[in-house]
């Protein structure tokens, strides 16, 4: 009885839980409703299962509790009813399965008309680059990369001199406008994450691995690293503004491209070595 | 004249004297291949340390195991008050992040691994097979010691310049081996040293296990009569002989990367600003290498788990284990199939996004017959007539605790979910539950289950059950909340706990640290009771349970060297054969002839 009893409080307390505690998502912020949706879907058949298998089992072990007189049942296999619960398992994972890889289509087509964003993980912190006027995003190499080039690049690709370059400092979207985020890292594994935006995605050195949203609320965001990166790895947040077009722009006119931040530093070379 | 089974030959001749082409209802074909003479030892060395007896290898086992699981859970208690109480300043991030390395590694590797293969399949696969002992006893003796010198390696690393590796278990490059990562240069060099040992060590203990299940089974015991528990080992076993060799590959190859400053798995990158000299590596490949043994890993530790955990619940609830066969193949299709699911630990590692469809697929097929599984589990006890022994209520706790901790997986595993859940807390809860606390438990059953056979004495019931509460309810109240933290997109390997700005988890932070506080002190009931009933427990009664598989069959218990005295056990139908119609006795042994019980209305096994 006890048993039996303690057991349905905890079947029983973990959908108490889930309705009492405040915790939940974190209203989204970008285009990923459908993940929620999935994973919601998702929750709702595993917690029907969990309660259905769980109270099963509780009501067996209350029903079938030892009794001096009883003789349980011999009856080692009931191929019809295996079948049949194999076959319904079977339906539900499908059913959990199929509208989770079409999400996972959208997921993995990034639509034409997104523009491109690069952010550049390092031990411990974010950079930005924006392709500038051409929408190109000059070509990079990591051994390119000095005190004067912290992205590591191609001086020779025309491409990169109007290059906007957002250092250490809040990286700033637009609202409705569909974003690739092309991540690269130049030390460590890092993973850029906002957890409103939902997605997510690794930054592996020597590759350049990329995801798409489209921020769809104003506000200002959380960037987190999501893969450990070393010690300072908890220390690696960052913020993302979503903001209207207008906002947007006036920020978009105040950075720098390549061109004058490389001017700009030898100029402060040139000091330095004058006053030698 | 008997042979060495003491069965009579005269059997034949019987059936050629009366005339009938119906053998004898008892009669056995006899075995394949002599029984070989057994390895006796000579001196206290051979007797108690060096020794070849595989049931005291287990042992041997079982106690190194649990010994460096202590230390892993003290790193977990050591972390969660960090994480908790981060005032008190415990902890710096770099140990933090050493402790949750050397905390994961030592509690997938060197405790369940070594603790269900071998500890329980040394005690287990001989006494349960019907066998005098391994094929191999020498190997198996040295299996042992080379484990024990994994430890010894992994241990050291506490002690060299610069402590443990930092890395995370996962021990990615290229962080594992560059400057921003705590033992870097030491730590991870004596991780993957320990760990190429273990392999090493393992796979000599491994062979045993699968070619003593193969080989040596006594006359009768085919392999579908064999008790799950049995099952479970050699899958996982083989399993295991197969994916260890991909972390021996990537292991030695990061060793070089580490020490000779080659460029398997490293890219041209930078380190605290400063270029390093490598080129073409692929960090990624590190990680496909690590997983295509990780993901086996899991079921190594999960496949003896239920095999074990079919078995007590078969025993204590006095019936026989729902669809055996399905069982059976269920262990199999599962053991199968983690060789394809791999990459799903890496849907967002950067790997081509075209392989998600894939591995989802795969992850979720798994699904199937894992669910089989636990519905036969349930229908055991189905019109059972169950004994809430302490063994029993450990397989009720890890009937919610794998049942919750399976279809959590359910969402990791499709793929789309796990992007904005992977590296999240709800990863962290997931895997302990299903791989953490549902093994523990079963681990925990087991030992209460089968202390007698070891030790001749009972472990106190009351003490056990005390034990079971706090630990089932305690760990469930853990990760629960965890869950809850990773929707809401906490990270994990955090050193400070991320506060959402969206609603604070402070309080449920402090609450998962006092829970696990809780449970594992309440480990000292443990311990207390094991060390209590060694010295002066209850003496058990000949097979305690009234179980039917062959361990409880000796003639002593506990069985003495070479198990069976003078003759070998002969097997006439499977383990489950309780409360069958026909017959008064509740149980029928494995070795128990049909003529004994004439009137048991037994199906065919």
């Amino acid at each position: 009885m006890f048993v039996a009893f303690i057991l349905f409080l905890v079947v029983v307390g973990t959908l108490v839980f889930h309705f009492w505690s405040p915790y939940w998502l974190t209203p989204v912020a970008s285009n990923w409703g459908s993940m929620d949706q999935t994973l919601i879907l998702t929750f709702w058949v595993t917690g029907a299962v969990f309660m259905a298998v769980g109270l099963f089992m509780v009501y067996c072990v209350w029903r079938y509790r030892y009794q001096k007189d009883r003789k349980a049942e011999y009856k080692p296999e009931d191929k019809k009813l295996e079948f049949r619960l194999t076959l319904l398992t079977a339906i539900g994972v499908v059913a959990l399965l199929a509208p989770g890889l079409i999400v996972w289509k959208d997921f993995v087509t990034v639509p034409k008309n997104a523009v491109e964003v690069e952010v550049v993980g390092y031990q411990w912190g974010w950079n930005y680059r924006l392709p500038g006027e051409d929408g190109i995003l000059g070509k990079t190499d990591i051994k390119n990369i000095s005190d004067n080039n912290p992205y590591g690049l191609d001086l020779n690709d025309s491409n990169s001199k109007d290059d906007i370059m957002v250092q250490d400092a809040d990286l700033h979207l637009q609202i409705d406008k569909p974003v690739k985020l092309l991540l690269r890292s130049i030390d460590a594994l890092h993973n850029f994450y906002v957890p409103e935006f939902r997605a997510k995605m690794d930054m592996v050195p020597g590759m350049i691995t990329f995801y798409w949203l489209t921020p769809t609320k104003t506000g200002e965001y959380e960037i987190l690293c999501a893969e450990l990166c070393g010690t300072g790895h908890y220390a690696m947040l960052g913020t993302v503004l979503v903001e209207e077009e207008r906002d947007y722009s006036n920020w978009l006119a105040q950075q720098i491209t390549f061109e004058n931040a490389l001017a700009q530093n030898r100029t402060i070379l040139q000091l330095a070595e004058n006053k030698k | 004249m008997p042979d060495e089974f003491g069965y009579k030959i005269e059997a034949k001749v019987d059936m050629a004297a009366s005339g009938t082409s119906v053998p004898p209802i008892d009669y056995v074909p006899v075995a394949e291949r002599p029984e070989q003479e057994l390895y006796h030892s000579k001196s206290w060395w051979t007797t108690y340390v060096f020794s070849q007896d595989a049931k005291y290898i287990g042992i041997q086992y079982t106690c190194v195991a649990t010994a460096i699981a202590l230390v892993g859970l003290t790193l977990s208690l050591l972390m969660r008050i960090q994480l908790a109480f981060p005032n008190l300043s415990l902890l710096d991030a770099s140990v933090y992040y050493q402790f949750i390395t050397m905390h994961g590694m030592i509690m997938v590797v060197f405790f369940l691994t070594a603790l269900f293969l071998g500890g329980f399949g040394n005690l287990l696969i001989p006494l349960m097979c019907g066998a005098r002992d391994m094929v191999f006893p020498y190997v198996n003796m040295l299996s042992f010691w080379v484990f024990v010198l994994a430890v010894l390696v992994l241990v050291a690393s506490f002690f060299v310049p610069g402590g443990p590796t930092g890395a995370g278990w996962t021990l990615y490059p290229p962080q594992a081996i560059t400057a921003g990562t705590p033992g870097n240069l030491w730590g991870i060099v004596l991780m993957l040293v320990s760990l190429v040992l273990f392999v090493v060590g393992f796979t000599m203990g491994g062979l045993n296990y699968v070619i003593t299940v193969l080989q040596a089974r006594t006359r009768g015991m085919t392999l579908m009569r064999l008790p799950l528990s049995i099952w479970g080992i050699f899958v996982a076993t083989i399993l295991a002989l197969l994916a260890f060799p991909a972390l021996l590959v990537g292991g030695i190859m990061l060793l070089l990367d580490a020490v000779f400053g080659t460029s398997f798995f490293m890219p041209a990158s930078v380190s605290m600003g400063e270029l390093l000299q490598t080129e073409g590596g692929s960090p990624i490949l590190f990680q496909h290498l690590f997983w295509f043994f990780g993901h086996p890993e899991v079921y190594i530790v999960a496949l003896p788990a239920f095999g074990i955990v079919s078995d007590l619940i078969s025993v204590h609830a006095r019936k026989n284990i729902f669809g055996y066969r399905m069982m059976v193949w269920a262990l199999v299709i599962i053991g199968a199939l983690s060789f394809i699911v791999w990459a799903h630990h890496m849907y967002v590692a950067g790997m081509n996004p075209w392989f998600g469809y894939f591995f989802a697929t795969t992850t979720l097929i798994i699904a199937v017959p894992t669910a089989i599984k636990v519905y036969n589990w349930v229908l055991t006890l189905w019109r059972g007539n169950i004994h809430l022994t302490v063994p029993m209520l450990f397989t009720l706790g890890f009937i919610i605790t794998f049942l919750n901790g399976g279809l959590t997986g359910l969402f990791l595993g499709n793929v789309v979910i796990d992007v904005p859940l992977s590296d999240t807390y709800f990863v962290v809860a997931h895997f302990h539950m299903v791989m953490g606390i549902a093994p523990v438990l079963v681990v925990f059953g087991a030992v209460y289950h089968w202390f007698p056979l070891v030790t001749g004495r009972m472990l106190d019931q009351g003490l056990g059950k005390l034990h079971f509460w706090i630990t089932f309810v305690g760990a469930y109240m853990i990760y629960t909340p965890m869950y809850y933290q990773g929707f809401l997109g906490v990270p994990r390997r955090y050193f400070e706990m991320y506060e959402s700005s969206y609603i604070s988890t402070v309080g449920l932070n402090v609450f998962i640290t006092l829970s696990a506080l809780v449970v594992g002190l309440a480990q000292i009931i443990f311990f207390y009771n094991v060390i209590r009933s060694v010295l002066k427990g209850e003496k058990a009664e000949k097979n305690p349970w009234k179980a039917n598989s062959l361990e409880w069959q000796t003639p002593k218990m506990p069985p003495e060297h070479g198990n069976w005295g003078e003759k070998l056990p002969v097997v006439y139908r499977w383990p489950y054969d309780f409360s069958v119609p026909g017959v008064d006795k509740e149980h029928i042994p494995q070795n128990v002839s049909p003529s004994e019980v004439a009137g048991a209305k037994v199906e065919k096994t």
